[in-house]
């Protein structure tokens, strides 16, 4: 039994290493992106096999799925001559295939402009290459060698934060350490990463609105599926945040289940109506970060600590921040997914 | 063991065969078209042999009704893909084989 | 029982390994995509078939998570990425 786990998790870590670097080394862009999603497939496992469920989720749920259509989008908005001999010699379409350059107005004006850029080619200086390599080969063996070292020199059984995370769960209003980590004791970790999230929507918003790719029909397959998959992610996603409080889940993975029904919608073609995409779709994107930082604001002026909840109210305020928390995660990951701020207003 | 035990173990080791047989497909067979019956019809059924295998272990109702829907919704997403790769291959003019 | 159920899991690890092959090889864009979509249907097999192992009952819901988004990569794939008549990457 031992032994065959210790096959099992041999065959997964070098299976880990060797997709990893082939994704990274691939010169075909798509093929990356594919790796990089049978990457996210594995290390799942492999979180499960290190007993971390909670991690095994969100990896679930955000490496294998949505990072994957995240992906495919953005390298379909990309300069087509990139897809393919990235990195190695440019690739140059071939004459009399230049149908970009003679129909403009075939393409929106932002990947009109990013065709004239022509990646640069590489230097075919050969003695500075070396030495560069040289270089980077042994700066990265010491790195290799200090962690290496470092990782020896630990104490083989560190005591960690386990049992003093144990002896205070019953004040924390959960079960799941996870969670009471997560939202309660390290709560302004979570609040600074749901910062972060909104941060990254803004920089992409910043781009401001991008024209959008007409959507073809969704056709009767794809809209059976959407129609029959939609409802089963929003529960889940539901029950994930509820089964948080006692098990693993919570509200990043409960979010990016949400976020998939909102991927998978907006891959149907469908597009949320401008009379909400102004400030109610924003309310609902800052309603996570807003409700954190209101409970917090409001505990301290009561007299206690950032976020110190007192514990007849743990319970239902980690549901309350948790339940802002998924629907804010959600909406942002699935607005990132459409890569542009929509357009607001009535005029269209 | 028991009864069960011997069965278990009957659908588990044809799941695995199923999956196995997905996987020579998927390597062997001659084009993209063919290669989509690996994927929505071997393996899906592997699933379903191992989701009747291990329910038979199940501790609970609510752990069986969980398992098949785990295969449903497999099912549902590979009968679906299946359909959309092979409509977005044949509109592209991906010529199926021929012997 | 459990050892046996462990060994499956194995064969299946295998069996996605030998899969990889058909990501490396294509020759289209979809056939990268189908042997990644199969894997996903093998790591929800693996899976089920370590809950069993560890009696961990929360595998399973990291099962149904991949279940539920094994069609979003690839309608993703479908309506994103393998649209456009000039992206030609479809060779080697």
């Amino acid at each position: 039994m031992t032994l065959l786990q210790s096959v099992f998790d041999a065959l997964l870590g070098f299976a880990l290493l060797w997709l990893a670097w082939q994704a990274l080394a691939s010169p075909d862009l798509f093929k990356g992106i594919v790796l990089f999603i049978a990457f996210g497939l594995l290390m799942a496992l492999a979180w499960v096999r290190l007993d971390a469920p909670d991690i095994a989720l969100a990896e679930a749920a955000i490496g294998a799925g949505l990072t994957g259509a995240l992906l495919l989008a953005a390298l379909a908005r990309l300069d087509k001559s990139s897809w393919r001999g990235f990195g190695r010699t440019p690739v140059r379409p071939p004459e009399g295939n230049n149908r970009d350059v003679i129909h403009p107005s075939k393409r929106d004006t932002k990947s009109a402009h990013e065709k004239t850029r022509k990646p640069k080619p590489i230097t075919e200086n050969g003695k500075g290459q070396a030495a560069f390599c040289g270089l980077l080969v042994v700066s990265l063996s010491a790195l290799a060698a200090g962690l290496g070292y470092a990782v020896l020199t630990l104490p083989s059984q560190a005591p960690g934060l386990s049992d003093s995370v144990a002896a205070s769960l019953e004040a924390s209003g959960v079960s799941n350490p996870v969670t009471a980590v997560l939202l309660n004791f390290r709560g302004y970790d979570t609040l600074l990463e749901l910062g972060v999230l909104l941060l990254a929507l803004f920089g992409v918003w910043s781009f401001g609105v991008v024209p959008e790719r007409r959507e073809s029909s969704p056709g009767p397959v794809l809209d059976r599926l959407s129609r029959l998959l939609i409802p089963w992610l929003i529960l889940v996603a539901g029950y994930l945040l509820w089964v948080g409080a006692h098990a693993p889940g919570g509200a990043f993975q409960a979010g990016s289940v949400l976020a998939a029904a909102g991927v998978l919608w907006l891959l149907t073609g469908w597009r949320l109506d401008t009379r909400f995409s102004g400030w109610p779709l924003r309310i609902i994107l800052v309603a996570g970060l807003g409700v954190f930082v209101v409970v917090a604001v409001v505990l301290i002026l009561m007299g206690g600590r950032l976020l110190e909840y007192p514990p007849s109210f743990a319970a239902a305020l980690i549901l309350l921040i948790e339940a802002a928390a998924t629907l804010s995660i959600g909406i942002t990951l699935a607005a990132l997914f459409l890569g542009s701020r929509p357009e607001t207003g009535p005029q269209r | 063991m028991m009864p069960a035990d011997y069965l278990s173990v009957v659908l588990l080791i044809a799941g695995g065969i199923f999956f196995l047989a997905g996987t020579l497909g998927l390597l062997r067979f001659p084009d993209v078209y063919t290669r989509l019956h690996a994927l929505t019809k071997a393996d899906n059924v592997g699933l379903g042999l191992i989701v009747a295998g291990l329910a038979l272990h199940a501790e609970s109702w609510t752990v069986v009704g969980k398992l098949l829907l785990i295969w449903l919704l497999v099912l549902l997403a590979g009968a679906s893909v299946a359909h959309l790769v092979a409509a977005a291959a044949r509109q592209r003019g991906i010529k199926a084989w021929k012997r | 029982m459990q050892t046996f159920f462990l060994i499956v899991a194995l064969f299946l690890l295998l069996n996605l390994g030998a899969g990889m092959w058909r990501v490396f090889r294509g020759p289209t864009a979809a056939d990268r995509m189908l042997a990644a979509q199969l894997f996903g249907t093998t790591a929800v097999a693996t899976l089920l078939l370590l809950a069993q192992v560890d009696g961990n009952a929360a595998l399973r819901d990291v099962a149904l998570v991949f279940a539920l988004l094994a069609a979003v990569t690839a309608v993703a794939f479908v309506r994103r990425a393998w649209t456009d008549q000039e992206a030609d990457h479809d060779a080697g």
